[in-house]
């Protein structure tokens, strides 16, 4: 249907693109974030959030603030637009809109079960999951000694089952072991999801597929860099890659072997539009390289507003919104525990 | 601009908006607050941002907001608490009692401690209610269960026992043996857990449980029939009662943890009947206990929440006035020696006696050894407009600002809408009868006026009891064209004197196909009501309403071009009097003022000439002789005369404006570059006005396309607009082919028909066509029909249709001669404007 989505598009998804277009017109902008920036106490930024959109959540909290209550509100946000849009939504953009929350379900069992390895209390762990990716049974993780008994008991429910197929082991749950596990649903997750995008066609698939392919890749460097100097082999490590992106197949060859940063930046340098992110980077840093990668990112998210008629902006302003939750938690921090000087860090201006 | 006001026209506070100056108050910050405080009182000074680079927190009285902020967020706590527990604050005065902000901050502090912590206690005395009241059921449900189990059990053992006596075959008691030997092996070993989940997670519960031990557990739920409370959340939800057996201790762990991750409240159950009983009496003992304690807690409680709804509303409109004086005083700069605050604000001319009294005042009351200092700015900045209203110009006003807020001090449209408005919306709606009804519901707004205003309304019900007036005038409107146009509900009556028209004879009963003579007097006043249902009677109506149309349509956009003459009078603006009015007027008059002459001539002479013939031909062959269209004499030199007028007029319009302006604008640059040689402190101050003037650039032909494009909006929207007042006519009937087409075109939306048309279908079709039948159901069912059509569609959407087409011919085809509505609104800083924006 290429070409002709125009024609129909907005019969389902026209009011729900105008509402996240809505949404995306309030997100702060760099003047909100030197404004944030500038602020003394926590109340400031209480103050100045309050005549932004998150103003009716934050509005009623009484005055010694938290960095965790901004945080949960403004999350907060995210999730009563998010389930406003999902309740309007149909299909098929109500899948997708489920397809988006999948990596917080990952990120959340892969918490719970990190978390009653290491015996922390259930409702404690419950309190730090993403609310985006809470399913009805997650409590029951905790009860979960294996994969096996894992996948049995609660996630055959979940819409996660499917990717669970390739880490099923009666292996005892270590910390290596979620640690793959993590990785290798994310990549059966991406997979997926890119399967699904492009059978919606159109604007959609061209754009997803340009940002799951970037979300891929960054995964990629990641579990590269990660593993330089683990007890992970190298086929391991190739099989946590997922196989789409533009590093696939040959970059992927190539990372596979990496043993220091430096053979990464080598391999990413052949890479036209990685390189402008490497050669930001000073030899042998690396704590930059995330803020560099979410830069990216977000350059790539606000692109895909340019577009009409295709539901990457859902994904793209749900990915925003999250990386605005990190800047104000980052700020908040920073501002909390008087390190004004490290602000700028790790904010990513939106706009 | 318009500092001097001409002495020629008496002052009409309408017409034009009030004079405004800018103002700048010096005031000492001692006596800051009270002053401003003072000057919110008063309401009418606009106070400039003069810090808008600065972010909020940076400001002065940041803080204070701050606190203001808190005290807000404590009042809306206890608002919530009141509405909670049903407590309204009480809307009686107050004892005005002083207390100051500090005062109130403390008191405020004490308060919500006091119900947070009784809120607290509260909460955990009802946990534990609840808890109880849960294992009450739980113990009741699994008594139950646990009694039929065993009655049940007993009976299947006796059954196997008769089985076993009755019936003796090879394997038979092989297998009992094995079942009965299992049983008390298992029997050893089984535990249990009785407790509740709530229902909709019952199902997920009990398949992980399943999966959870491999199927070797048994469940048993039963639903609660009445939502229960829960504990920890305190929400009603359904719940289910479970009993689970086990074995192991391994299981026993899992199902535990299961129970915690679904949030299943687990509760100690004996199987010993007689310690059930005496734990159920237990509980119930408990419970009572606990009731009267929550009991004398709440009442405890409502009595603070009623302390403080009584002063709730005081205190809620003093932390409010209090926030807004802080962001006012944010509003304003620092003196550099940060003794005095300096602002600087719109305030309207007459008014600035009253805010020197104010400021002396404050100096006064606040004991500061210097007043504020009050001088007026001169600038070249375009002031606010703001216009006097009251109670009944509201309304219009508003419908003109709808359209854009009006320029400063230029003419007003608001002042002719008052009338013109409701009048051409008569013209399209009239019908006394409806009318009538407009007038009765319009009535009730304004009886209840008093009693409504204070109240929240529908958002319809707002908009037209916030139109009231306006709909008081349309209605009355309505009524007196209804009675011209002599429909009641479209039915005619003889309201002034008989008929002028008879039947030639006795024998002719039906007026419809017969002709008629004439035997009385005209008609005095009105359609005459014998034409009603005759053949003739859309021919003669039709022509009758287009030409009344075209007279109101040239009247109305006559008025729109003389209003221009007056603006630019007001802004001594000669060009546009020489090079717009005047050929405008001649423009429009010449051909639609002459074609309203011709229909009044024809009106009085009763001439049979062909108005389309005249005015088609007037253009295609103006040397043509006019024959049997000639109404008077001399009619073709008219003519002539007039179409070279209108041509002329063309090109006046187009071409002098834009060089004349540009030869002023080279007049006023030569002028300018003489300046600079004199000094250069002076230089610097022309550079400084220069630039804040904002018109160096003078950009000939951008000017000239502007006039292009105006010159030809103007001609041919004479055109357009004559034709756009049909709808006046339009609207009233559509039957005619010509108005169906012009209805078409016209009409902004399609759906709006014609409404004497639609009014007399709902009257014959529904109302006459029942009455035939001579069946008193029939009749009844045709009455409600006719009584909800005439509500629904012809006195709700129609009155809708009218009012947005006399909207829109106010808005394009009366204000575009003039009215260039590019102003901004007045908005001081005012206690009284505050309470309504902010809920």
């Amino acid at each position: 249907m290429y070409g002709f989505e125009a024609l129909t598009f907005n019969i389902h998804g026209g009011y729900l693109e105008a509402i996240v277009r809505g949404h995306r017109s309030g997100l702060l902008t760099a003047a909100d974030y030197n404004n944030l920036c500038q602020c003394e106490t926590l109340d400031d930024i209480k103050m100045h959030l309050t005549a932004t959109e998150y103003g009716p959540y934050l509005q009623n909290e009484p005055s010694p603030l938290h960095t965790t209550t901004i945080v949960e509100k403004c999350t907060l946000k995210l999730v009563d637009e998010y389930k406003h849009m999902l309740c309007q939504a149909t299909e098929p953009l109500s899948t997708f809109l489920e397809y988006c929350t999948y990596g917080h379900m990952i990120d959340n069992v892969v918490l719970i079960v990190t978390g009653t390895l290491h015996e922390r209390d259930v409702q404690e762990l419950l309190e730090k999951c993403h609310p985006l990716g809470m399913f009805d049974s997650i409590a029951t993780l905790a009860v979960a000694q294996n994969m096996r008994e894992l996948y049995r008991l609660v996630l055959v429910d979940t819409p996660l089952a499917p990717y669970f197929s390739e880490c099923i082991t009666s292996e005892d749950l270590d910390d290596m072991n979620i640690e793959i596990m993590r990785n290798t649903l994310y990549k059966a997750y991406l997979e997926d999801f890119y399967r699904f995008c492009q059978k919606l066609g159109g604007a959609t698939a061209e754009i997803m597929s340009d940002l799951l392919a970037f979300e891929a890749d960054r995964r990629a460097v990641n579990i590269t860099i990660n593993s330089i100097g683990t007890e992970l082999t190298r086929d391991d490590r190739r099989k946590l890659y997922s196989n789409f992106g533009l590093l696939y197949p040959y970059g992927h060859e190539e990372l596979a072997v990496c043993e220091d940063l430096d053979q990464v930046r080598g391999v990413m340098e052949k890479y036209p539009p990685y390189q402008s992110i490497f050669s930001r980077l000073s030899y042998g840093e690396s704590q930059l390289l995330d803020k560099a990668f979410y830069e990216e990112e977000v350059k790539r998210l606000c692109l895909s507003f340019e577009q009409q008629f295709h539901y990457a902006v859902f994904f793209a302003y749900m990915r925003l919104r999250e990386q605005e939750i990190r800047n104000l938690m980052w700020i908040s921090e920073c501002v909390a525990q008087n390190q004004k000087s490290r602000v700028h860090d790790s904010v990513v201006f939106i706009f | 601009m318009g500092e001097v006001r001409g002495g020629c026209c008496p002052p009409m506070d309408l017409f034009r908006s009030e004079a405004m100056q800018l103002v700048q108050l010096i005031i000492p910050i001692e006596s800051a607050h009270v002053t401003v405080s003072y000057l919110g009182d008063l309401g009418f000074l606009q106070f400039k941002d003069l810090n808008s680079e600065k972010s909020p927190f940076q400001r002065t009285y940041a803080a204070q907001i701050k606190k203001c902020g808190d005290m807000a967020r404590k009042l809306r706590f206890f608002k919530e608490q009141m509405d909670k527990a049903g407590v309204s604050p009480s809307s009686k005065p107050v004892t005005q009692t002083d207390i100051d902000m500090d005062g109130l901050d403390l008191k405020l502090g004490e308060l919500e401690a006091e119900l947070v912590e009784m809120n607290a206690n509260n909460d955990k005395l009802q946990r534990t209610y609840n808890e109880l009241i849960e294992y009450k059921l739980v113990l009741l449900k699994a008594g139950e269960f646990f009694s039929s189990a065993l009655s049940s059990a007993t009976a299947q053992q006796r059954e196997i026992e008769s089985h076993q006596v009755g019936e003796e075959s090879l394997d038979t008691p092989l297998l009992a043996d094995q079942e009965i030997s299992t049983d008390s092996s298992k029997q050893v070993k089984l535990g249990f857990l009785t407790g509740l989940v709530p229902k909709e997670k019952s199902l997920a519960f009990e398949r992980i449980i399943f999966r959870a031990t491999r199927g070797n557990v048994f469940i048993r739920q039963s639903a609660i029939e009445v939502p229960v409370i829960d504990p920890i959340s305190g929400e009603k939800i359904e719940k289910n009662v479970f009993v689970v057996f086990y074995s192991g201790e391994r299981a026993k762990t899992k199902i535990l943890k299961i129970c915690e991750a679904f949030g299943a409240n687990r509760y100690p159950f004996t199987e010993d009947l007689g310690k059930q009983n005496q734990i159920i009496d237990e509980v119930s003992g408990k419970v009572s206990e606990l009731k009267t304690t929550i009991d004398a807690g709440l009442l405890h409680r409502s009595n603070l929440l009623q302390t403080i709804g009584d002063q709730f509303v005081q205190w809620n409109s003093l932390v409010r006035k209090e926030k807004s004086i802080c962001h006012t005083l944010n509003m304003l700069s620092l003196d550099v020696t940060k003794k005095c605050l300096v602002a600087e604000g719109w305030s309207p001319v007459f008014a600035s006696k009253q805010i020197q009294e104010a400021l002396q005042r404050a100096a006064f009351d606040s004991s500061s050894q210097v007043g504020a200092i009050f001088q007026v700015l001169h600038t070249k900045e375009s002031p606010p407009t703001y216009f006097r209203t009251n109670i009944f110009t509201t309304a219009f006003q508003e419908i003109v600002d709808a359209y854009g807020v009006a320029r400063y001090q230029e003419a007003n449209p608001g002042v002719y809408t008052i009338v013109t408005f409701p009048f051409l919306f008569a013209v399209m709606f009239g019908d006394w009868g409806h009318g009538i009804c407009l007038l009765l519901t319009t009535l009730v707004f304004i009886i209840r006026e008093n009693k409504l205003s204070g109240q929240k309304l529908g958002d319809i019900t707002e908009m037209t009891f916030g139109g009231r007036y306006v709909i008081l005038l349309m209605a009355l409107f309505s009524i007196y064209t209804g009675l011209i146009y002599n429909e009641f509900f479209s039915v005619p009556f003889e309201l002034f004197g008989h008929s002028a028209y008879a039947c030639r004879d006795l024998s002719c009963r039906d007026a419809t196909t017969d002709g008629l003579i004439k035997v009385g007097p005209t008609y005095p006043f009105g359609v005459d009501p014998v034409w009603h249902g005759t053949r003739s009677e859309l021919p003669f109506l039709n022509s009758l309403k287009m030409k009344m149309s075209i007279l109101l349509g040239v009247a109305q956009m006559n008025l729109g071009i003389i209003l221009s003459f007056f603006n630019a009078v007001y802004f001594r603006n000669g060009l546009n009097i020489w090079f717009q009015f005047i050929p405008q007027m001649i423009f429009l008059n010449s051909l639609f003022g002459y074609l309203s002459l011709l229909i009044i001539v024809k009106w009085a002479t009763g001439s049979q000439a062909d108005l389309y013939h005249v005015m088609i031909y007037m253009f295609l062959s103006p040397t043509d002789e006019l024959g049997e269209n000639q109404l008077f004499a001399g009619q073709k030199m008219v003519q002539q005369v007039l179409l070279l007028l209108a041509l002329v007029s063309v090109p006046w319009m187009l071409l002098p404006k834009p060089f004349l302006m540009k030869k002023q604008h080279e007049d006023r640059h030569l002028g300018q570059s003489y300046t600079p040689l004199q000094s250069t402190e002076e230089s610097l101050q022309v550079e400084v006005n220069h630039d804040s003037h904002g018109h160096e650039e003078f950009e000939f032909s951008e000017v000239f396309v502007h006039q292009l494009i105006h010159t030809i909006e103007f001609v041919l929207g004479a055109v357009s607009n004559t034709a756009s007042y049909l709808r006046l006519w339009a609207l009233r009937h559509l039957i005619h082919p010509v108005g169906l087409i012009m209805c078409f075109i016209l009409s902004l939306s399609f759906c709006s028909l014609a409404h004497s048309e639609l009014s007399s279908v709902f009257y014959e079709k529904v109302l006459l066509l029942a009455w035939g039948f001579n069946n008193v159901i029939i009749l009844i069912v045709g009455i409600i029909i006719f009584i909800f059509a005439t509500i629904g569609v012809l006195l709700v959407m129609e009155t809708l249709s009218a009012f947005l087409h006399a909207l829109r011919l106010h808005w394009v085809e009366f204000q575009n001669k003039f009215y260039e509505g590019d102003g901004y609104r007045f908005y001081p800083f005012s206690f009284a404007l505050l309470s309504d924006e902010d809920e």
